[in-house]
């Protein structure tokens, strides 16, 4: 799944709160859309978002479609969040030099 | 010495690193534009033609990177609100890509550490969907990644 793809997915206050509860455990659409003030279809269209992305994944149990969420569903932010790291490290590591080449006690000058 | 990473709350991510120098010299490089230019405009294809720092409570900074092969840039403006030297300086910066992102506080500590210094800067946004839009925006629009390993390659390349 491409990333941006995950992150869009993700940008939305809703869509993260779906997935906080998510964490705790599978829920129908119902439980999903119980603490929000807007429509079920409008919670249905972000799970649509949030299942289209490979962040949750559903069941069909009966008339329900219970979704929980997918395993690794968050580990692309984490390996974004690792290059991130990755190329603050390079910045970092040209710092390292400038500390190193302006040292006083290896240039008295 | 490798910068760590932890998401230390819904909508904050702390980096921690040390320095082989005191805090006073990693604070300068982090204050005096002339210096910060000299680590942050990186080598790659991204070049750094503003560099604006005015550290004090109140002051502004502007960070601007171009790719003059791509002509894609971007820029970082803000505000600092607190300065105490060498050890503690924190501000508000917006990232500006096709459109400002959400506001970042960053509050940065220069502990000494041995003879070295620890820096300890926490990133925090509103909330965490602002801190998503945040990272997310970072992955789509910028190519400062590949500044990064740009410069990688460059140091791995050069004599030891």
């Amino acid at each position: 799944m491409p990333l941006d793809t995950t992150f869009a997915a993700l940008a939305d206050p809703t869509r993260l709160a779906i997935l906080n509860r998510l964490a705790l455990g599978e829920a129908t659409v119902n439980e999903l859309a119980a603490p929000f003030a807007i429509s079920q279809p409008a919670i249905s269209r972000h799970i649509k978002v949030l299942e289209d992305a490979g962040l949750i994944l559903r069941r069909t149990h009966g008339t329900h479609r219970p979704c929980r969420l997918a395993p690794q569903a968050l580990d692309p932010m984490q390996a974004w969040l690792r290059q991130m790291r990755d190329a603050m490290e390079q910045n970092y590591q040209r710092l390292d030099a400038l500390l190193a080449e302006t040292d006083p006690a290896k240039d008295p000058s | 010495m490798t910068v760590q990473m932890t998401r230390t709350g819904p909508a904050s991510v702390t980096f921690t690193r040390i320095f082989a120098a005191p805090p006073a010299r990693v604070w300068a490089a982090h204050m005096d534009p002339a210096l910060l230019r000299q680590w942050l405009a990186g080598g790659g294809d991204m070049i750094m033609p503003v560099c604006e720092n005015d550290a004090r409570p109140g002051g502004q900074l502007r960070y601007e990177w171009h790719n003059p092969a791509t002509g894609h840039g971007f820029h970082v403006t803000g505000t600092f609100e607190l300065i105490d030297p060498p050890h503690r300086a924190v501000h508000t910066e917006i990232m500006h890509l096709s459109d400002p992102m959400p506001e970042l506080r960053v509050d940065s500590r220069f502990q000494a550490h041995g003879s070295g210094t620890r820096l300890t800067m926490t990133m925090t946004a509103a909330d965490a969907a602002a801190l998503e839009q945040v990272i997310a925006a970072g992955l789509t629009e910028t190519d400062h990644m590949d500044a990064g390993y740009d410069r990688l390659e460059t140091a791995l390349s050069a004599p030891a």
